[in-house]
């Protein structure tokens, strides 16, 4: 057990900072999964194939294509094609990304396509009185969709945002080829250099349940929350 | 864009993906007894069994993939004893380790698949069987089983597709997969992009037969509600 | 839909901000730090080894700051190219395919490679000459390769992916053999001791450093292998100064960098500074 100490001689600091590192990963992937999904969800819905398509491409692909390929992908291609876009608006520097907005934006994009397709069956599940009943109302758009839709909307796909929760935070295990210690690569440190794999990566799983644990009772409550006043 | 190594790549990319369709099968194959079994266990009235049942499903499902492949793979081999039992023959192999891994993986997964189909069917069906006079095991194997696993047809086969994806993890413990071929390519010739996008529509063709497939069974099997 | 583009940009800004411009004074140097002893991490998780030290030696002489950093492997020459360092100095041969897509200093030093086995292995013992070149292989070196190529037919031999060692076991030289890639050579000496692998094929160093680390009973076979497949030395690896253009400033700062870096070699050889740095981690002079 005295492999756990923290301090020098034990790896317990560093597991520590690697699950806060996963926690951080995890949470920043989510919230980039959110704009993707704010972006790709009305593109999904719309009325105009073109719309139609992209979003489609971009779930359908994120989805059936192996994480690992999409990270490494994303890792290779990304940074070429920031710099391309980045070269339209006049800037020819080159630009380097640190690891942690990389890693967050591969996992991001990967849970966006997900909680696009949560949010897109939200929306069409609720019924269309009430879009009918928002537009009545004589509100703004805008307006309409914040304070009508959207609560609604957040209501049924918690649950099932809870999953991509549980998608996201594991998938973080995959990034290390981005050089981020996160427990995965803590781990994978640790147990080479202490020819351990068995116990550092078994302290792994650990980590990895407790996290999933705490995120469930977590999400219980946010579910009571939203549910208040159905 | 350099299309000649697309071209060139697809030879040696296609029959790493029946390596891919391999482990896909043989995982799904042993996963889906795994999780038949562990469904029925945790729908036992045995508290000790049912926990039991449902902490193998948590312990699966709350962890990476990466992470049980890499227990399996890498701490088994550590433990001296493992090495002189006739097991080493079976974990000395990646092939196997990584089975193992991806069957008892997909097997929690289609458990609590299953236990969810189970525990929905409609109570009046089995009450129907059971004022027919027919025997409560035979309205488990004739009535129950089949119910539930059309039932599942949907979100089992979602877990084929995540299963597809989970073969990938493969490459990380030396197996030449789809996966690990085009890693490979990718380091000789420095060109991640366009061997990516050859690899990726591989596994999104495999995908799309698989989901059309899943929806053939649907309409195949659906009762005339 | 005002407010929408706003966010859109400002979010992009965000990111530019968030990423940073590379200071053009500071090189940045990256390594593997998994490949002792040419580099590796000591338990504080600094990064140390014998690429290490040569490479503040070389930034003195070249009188510029540096900073060192990390890198995967598999990732070492496509993350050189997009500019998230501008050296690698991580045990990397001098190869024609290498040559292809990023350019080399001079030599620093010689990587000797070697098989290695556990203790009690029936391929102890091979009968073959203590090194061959297989840049232009004679005759002794002919017969030392169909030597090995009788002692590892069938046998699972283990290496790092995408290293000249898995170039030189494919290339047919040692005929048909079960090759397993990993991604680290630690993962190499995981599997060698476990029994997984017969035998494997690393820089010879790399094995001494495992056994003497580990106390592990691994012993070296055959011949050390240098020249064909096996490159010409390691050398510090640089982008071209045709990938962005030789007018361009930046395509003009990759080749003052390549100058610089041979410039630094030269003077450190004469001072004799390679080889203490080398028979310090290698126990002997490895220096070009």
């Amino acid at each position: 057990m005295d492999l756990l100490a923290f301090g020098k001689t034990g790896w317990g600091d560093e597991l520590f900072y690697a699950t806060l590192m996963t926690i951080a990963v995890s949470i920043t992937a989510m919230l980039i999964g959110f704009l993707f999904a704010l972006i790709f969800t009305p593109l999904k819905l719309s009325k105009y194939k073109t719309f139609n398509f992209i979003g489609n491409f971009y779930t359908t692909v994120i989805r059936g294509v192996p994480e690992l390929l999409v990270i490494y992908l994303f890792f290779f291609g990304g940074s070429s094609a920031i710099m391309f876009v980045a070269s339209m608006f006049g800037y020819y520097e080159y630009i380097e990304i640190n690891a942690f907005i990389t890693g967050s934006l591969a996992i991001g994009i990967i849970s966006g396509a997900y909680s696009t397709e949560v949010f897109r069956g939200a929306v069409q599940s609720i019924d269309k009185g009430q879009f009918e009943a928002a537009k009545v109302l004589g509100l703004s758009k805008f307006t309409q969709f914040y304070k009508i839709i959207l609560p609604q909307v957040l209501r049924i796909a918690i649950p099932n945002l809870s999953n991509v929760w549980q998608i996201t935070l594991k998938d973080t295990s995959l990034i290390s080829v981005t050089g981020l210690v996160e427990i995965m690569r803590q781990s994978y440190i640790a147990a080479g250099s202490t020819r351990d794999p068995l116990f550092f990566y078994s302290f792994a799983a650990v980590l990895y349940l407790i996290l999933t644990f705490l995120s469930m009772k977590l999400i219980n409550r946010l579910e009571i929350k939203y549910s208040r006043g159905f | 864009m350099d299309l000649e190594l697309i071209l060139n790549s697809l030879p040696k990319l296609l029959p790493a993906a029946l390596v891919t369709l391999k482990l896909l099968i043989s995982s799904l194959i042993i996963g889906l007894i795994i999780g038949l079994g562990f469904a029925i266990l945790r729908l036992n009235k045995n508290i000790f069994i049912n926990k039991f049942a449902y902490g193998y499903s948590y312990f699966f499902r709350g962890t990476p993939l990466l992470v049980q492949i890499f227990i399996i793979y890498y701490g088994l081999a550590q433990i001296e004893y493992l090495r002189s039992t006739f097991l080493w023959a079976i974990i000395k192999e990646p092939y196997w380790c990584a089975i193992i891994a991806f069957s008892l993986n997909t097997g929690a997964y289609t458990s609590e698949i299953l236990r969810s189909a189970f525990q929905t069917i409609k109570a009046g069906i089995i009450e129907a069987g059971k004022s027919l006079g027919i025997s409560n095991k035979i309205i488990f194997y004739k009535i129950q089983i089949p119910i539930a696993i059309r039932q599942s047809l949907p979100a089992y086969g979602n877990e084929i597709i995540l299963m597809l994806k989970g073969t990938s993890l493969a490459s990380t413990v030396t197996l030449m997969d789809l996966t690990g071929v085009a890693k490979y390519i990718i380091s000789t010739t420095f060109k991640p992009i366009e061997v990516f996008i050859v690899a990726g529509s591989i596994y999104l063709f495999m995908t799309f037969c698989i989901h059309n497939l899943i929806k053939f069974l649907e309409k195949k099997y659906s009762f005339s509600n | 839909m005002n407010k929408f583009k706003r966010t859109i940009f400002s979010v992009l800004a965000s990111l530019l901000i968030i990423g940073n411009v590379n200071a053009t004074d500071k090189i940045k140097i990256a390594t593997e730090g998994a490949y002792p002893p040419w580099n590796s991490k000591n338990e504080a998780g600094k990064l140390i080894g014998f690429e290490v030290e040569l490479a503040w030696s070389l930034c003195r002489y070249i009188g510029r700051q540096c900073e060192i950093v990390e890198q995967d492997w598999d990732g070492m020459i496509p993350a050189l190219q997009l500019r998230k360092y501008d050296a690698i100095m991580a045990g990397m041969s001098i190869t024609d395919e290498r040559k292809k897509v990023i350019t080399f200093s001079q030599g620093y030093a010689d990587e000797v490679a070697s098989l290695a086995v556990m203790k009690g292995s029936d391929l102890e013992g091979m009968e073959t000459p203590a090194g061959i070149n297989l840049t232009k292989p004679d005759s002794a070196a002919k017969k030392a390769l169909k030597t090995i190529e009788a002692g590892l037919a069938g046998k699972t031999v283990c290496t790092q992916t995408g290293t000249i060692h898995q170039n030189f076991l494919e290339s047919g030289d040692v005929g048909k053999i079960n090759l397993r890639t990993y991604k680290t050579q630690d993962e190499v000496n995981l599997d060698l001791e476990a029994g997984r692998c017969d035998v494997a094929l690393a820089a010879a160093v790399a094995f001494v450093d495992y056994a003497e680390k580990s106390g592990k009973p691994v012993v070296l076979v055959g011949p050390t292998f240098s020249g064909g497949a096996f490159g010409n030395g390691v050398g510090v690896g640089l982008r071209q100064a045709a990938q962005m253009g030789e007018n361009t400033t930046l395509g003009k700062r990759d080749a003052e960098l390549l100058r610089a870096f041979n410039k630094a070699i030269d003077q450190a050889r004469k001072d004799g500074v390679i080889s203490r740095l080398a028979i310090k981690w290698f126990g002997f002079d490895a220096s070009m």
